[in-house]
């Protein structure tokens, strides 16, 4: 059944669906409408969960983490300074191997306080040990909720659903619903085998040495490693059951052409009109989304990019004093593969600034020119002297 | 093992690594061996984490789990949470020190109470930052020596009063909330089992006695921790929905040179005049608090306003400390 559903309805309607035990939140716009949206599900009896108005994001991600310690499905959503405020939690979820479900709807952070979409969040947490997936519509964001359980509890890693804060959250798009037995069979009951009980005491969380410190984070990163299998089995098992196929990459027309985008979340529409309309122009351009950022999937994307002249690379994100954050992972990667390609990266849509077709065909006008003077454009920007660019 | 033998269960068993005379240790170990294997336990970061999960070895007998420092009482939501979707009953208790509890970790506890969650704290207050080397927290008492809060030149010591916490946990439409502390084991059993009793959130404030970081003889720390109630320092009470409903009454009032005299961390005032000072201000912080509660028949001097004159910041000297009534600002604060 096909619905008119903004996104963060789609997503609450997924997590329904998943049938969580404990959902804790706190608000923070842009991602409150999601967890409004379950408190009604939870008062009206549709969803049977404990729900938790926490006092702070902090605590949110601290009660989501206990519960799934405790042996429940959870679940919470945040964004921004709430994400933020999370992070030390964030941390300590992933080093304990605990398969916590949550979604940021990216926002911008402060300062200048600013509520609109970028992925300045997120990526700030990108080192924290949790999956994450960027998506680009509300079906997407939908049947990434299930597959992201599929994943954590695959895995014993926590994913961050990441999608744009009201470029999706807010907006509504036809939806196509799932099923609850197709879902239900699709995600298995949650067990967890450390889970606290005093029928099996287990302890979780202690103390490790120089002696051993670096060989747990070590086992992380293989499990993270490891975790790309899960992302695609997830997908491919999720489009025999539903009919829709997702992956670690998203490509449009990326076969074989000269110069290749590579953006993630909603930015990727603007992308594939901006590539129709080159091609119409009889260009060779196609496109490459990120859907999976962490583990970040360097082998796929070299497949995809290698025999392209040039890539342009458009993120919502930065590492101030450094690069543009993708940019600076595909180089390296391209680096170590041992192939030479040139890549364009532009920072753009920050703070929700727009990011037009006429933006994106400026950039790629301007890639066929050769490299920007920076290791980095920020695309769009309005400032009186000759930095920047784009 | 019988499990009707309560000193038997050793859920915090032989092996760990707390100090010897570790007051922290003392009173865990009674606690969680009243309450027995069939409880999940949240552990703060601190010294009683520290030196019972150390180097992945677990001196834990029952499921226990640690996170951070501030989250305790939030990850304790999360775990009750989690039963009670599943039809559990199951006692889940946190254990925190003062950090976690007075300072860092009170908005986790705050929001845990106002939601109702079934869940016992348990703060051990060893009344400084001990597991980082004795830092000052909000529960160190006036005048103490810390590495934060050293006497010099121009200071006496901490410079603020310690935090009335049991009153703002009573605050909270409180269901239970109790002091205890080691040296009276008998009480702290009744108050373990009273808490253990109620359905809905739960406190107790332990008096932890830390011979490194009070700098007392490690074979003193139930004999110093009785003295902090038999000066009124440190007064065993009772609060049930913000009332106070017992406390443990004094038959005389020992003077807080006794508890003070046995400590490192106090005796840089009995050294000079200004020390002197502080160590009256002291005392008036313990007969206030015996009036407050009712300890003893007879009444004392001091009001609450008196007592907890002191100067903020870390240079200065304190404002003299007079009897209620004598001064112009007590006059004020009275009028």
């Amino acid at each position: 059944m096909r619905k008119l559903l903004e996104g963060s309805r789609a997503v609450a309607e997924a997590v329904r669906l998943c049938e969580p035990q404990v959902i804790a939140a706190y608000p923070i716009t842009p991602q409150t409408h999601i967890i409004e949206h379950l408190a009604q599900f939870v008062a009206d009896a549709e969803l049977h969960a404990e729900f938790i108005n926490a006092e702070s994001e902090f605590g949110a991600i601290s009660i989501v983490q206990g519960a799934v310690a405790a042996g429940s499905r959870a679940f919470t959503a945040s964004a921004s300074q709430g994400l933020l405020l999370m992070t030390e939690v964030l941390f300590n979820i992933a080093g304990m191997r605990l398969p916590v479900v949550m979604v940021c709807a990216n926002r911008a952070v402060s300062a200048p306080i600013n509520i609109f979409c970028d992925h300045q969040d997120s990526m700030s947490v990108r080192d924290a040990g949790w999956i994450q997936l960027y998506v680009e519509t509300n079906q997407e964001a939908m049947d990434s909720i299930v597959q992201a359980y599929y994943i954590a509890e695959h895995c014993e890693l926590p994913v961050m659903l990441c999608m744009d804060g009201f470029l999706l959250t807010h907006t509504f798009e036809p939806v196509e619903l799932l099923d609850q037995d197709t879902v239900k069979s699709y995600l298995p009951t949650f067990t967890f085998n450390r889970m606290l009980s005093p029928d099996q005491p287990h302890t979780l969380g202690a103390g490790s040495e120089p002696e051993n410190y670096l060989e747990y984070r070590y086992a992380q990163h293989q499990a993270m490693d490891k975790s790309a299998t899960i992302v695609t089995a997830a997908g491919d098992k999720f489009a025999a059951a539903f009919g829709r196929s997702y992956g670690l990459l998203d490509c449009y027309f990326s076969q074989d052409v000269e110069t290749v985008f590579v953006t993630l979340g909603s930015a990727m529409g603007v992308v594939r009109d901006v590539v129709d309309t080159l091609r119409a122009q009889g260009e060779s351009v196609g496109a490459v989304r990120l859907r999976c950022f962490r583990p970040f999937p360097a082998e796929a994307l070299l497949a995809k990019l290698e025999k392209s002249c040039r890539v342009i690379v458009l993120e919502k994100a930065f590492s101030c004093g450094a690069s543009g954050i993708v940019a600076t992972e595909l180089r390296a990667a391209l680096q170590l593969a041992g192939v030479s390609l040139l890549v364009h990266g532009y920072i753009c849509g920050l703070g929700g600034r727009d990011l037009t077709c006429k933006v994106v065909e400026n950039i790629y006008q301007q890639s066929l020119a050769g490299p920007i003077a920076q290791r980095h454009g920020f695309a769009g920007i309005n400032v009186t002297s000759s930095e920047g660019g784009g | 093992m019988d499990r009707r033998d309560r000193f038997r269960h050793n859920i915090l068993t032989s092996g760990h690594s707390a100090c010897s005379g570790c007051g922290e240790a003392m009173a865990s170990r009674m606690v969680t061996d009243l309450i027995g294997p069939d409880a999940i336990y949240i552990g703060a970061t601190g010294c009683l984490q520290v030196f019972s999960s150390h180097n992945q070895r677990s001196a834990w007998q029952a499921p226990w789990m640690h996170s951070v420092f501030s989250n305790a009482a939030a990850v304790a939501a999360g775990v009750e949470a989690s039963l009670q979707a599943r039809g559990k009953k199951i006692p889940v208790v946190v254990q925190a020190g003062d950090g976690g509890t007075f300072d860092i970790g009170l908005q986790c506890l705050s929001g845990m109470i106002e939601r109702g969650h079934n869940v016992l704290f348990v703060c051990y207050d060893n009344e400084a930052y001990m597991n980082t080397g004795v830092q000052r927290s909000g529960s160190t008492p006036h005048a103490v020596r810390t590495s934060t809060s050293p006497p010099g030149r121009v200071s006496e010591g901490k410079h603020h009063v310690k935090k009335d916490l049991i009153s703002i946990i009573a605050a909270h439409h409180m269901p239970y909330a109790a002091t205890a502390t080691v040296a009276y084991f008998p009480d702290l059993k009744a108050k373990v089992e009273k808490a253990l009793s109620i359905d809905g959130p739960k406190f107790l404030q332990i008096l932890s006695p830390c011979p490194l970081g009070w700098n007392h003889d490690a074979a003193l720390s139930v004999q110093v921790s009785r003295l902090a109630v038999e000066t009124g320092l440190f007064p065993l009470v009772e609060l049930e929905h913000g009332e106070v409903s017992r406390v443990m009454r004094l038959s005389t009032q020992k003077p807080v040179e006794d508890y003070l005299k046995l400590q490192g961390r106090f005796l840089h005032l009995f050294n000079d005049k200004q020390g002197k000072t502080q160590i009256r201000h002291i005392q008036a912080l313990a007969d206030t608090r015996i009036r407050r509660y009712g300890l003893l028949d007879a009444d004392t001097n001091w009001t609450s306003a008196s007592a907890s004159i002191v100067q903020r910041g870390g240079r200065g000297t304190y404002l003299p400390v007079v009897p209620a009534g004598m001064s112009d600002h007590n006059a004020k604060a009275q009028g």
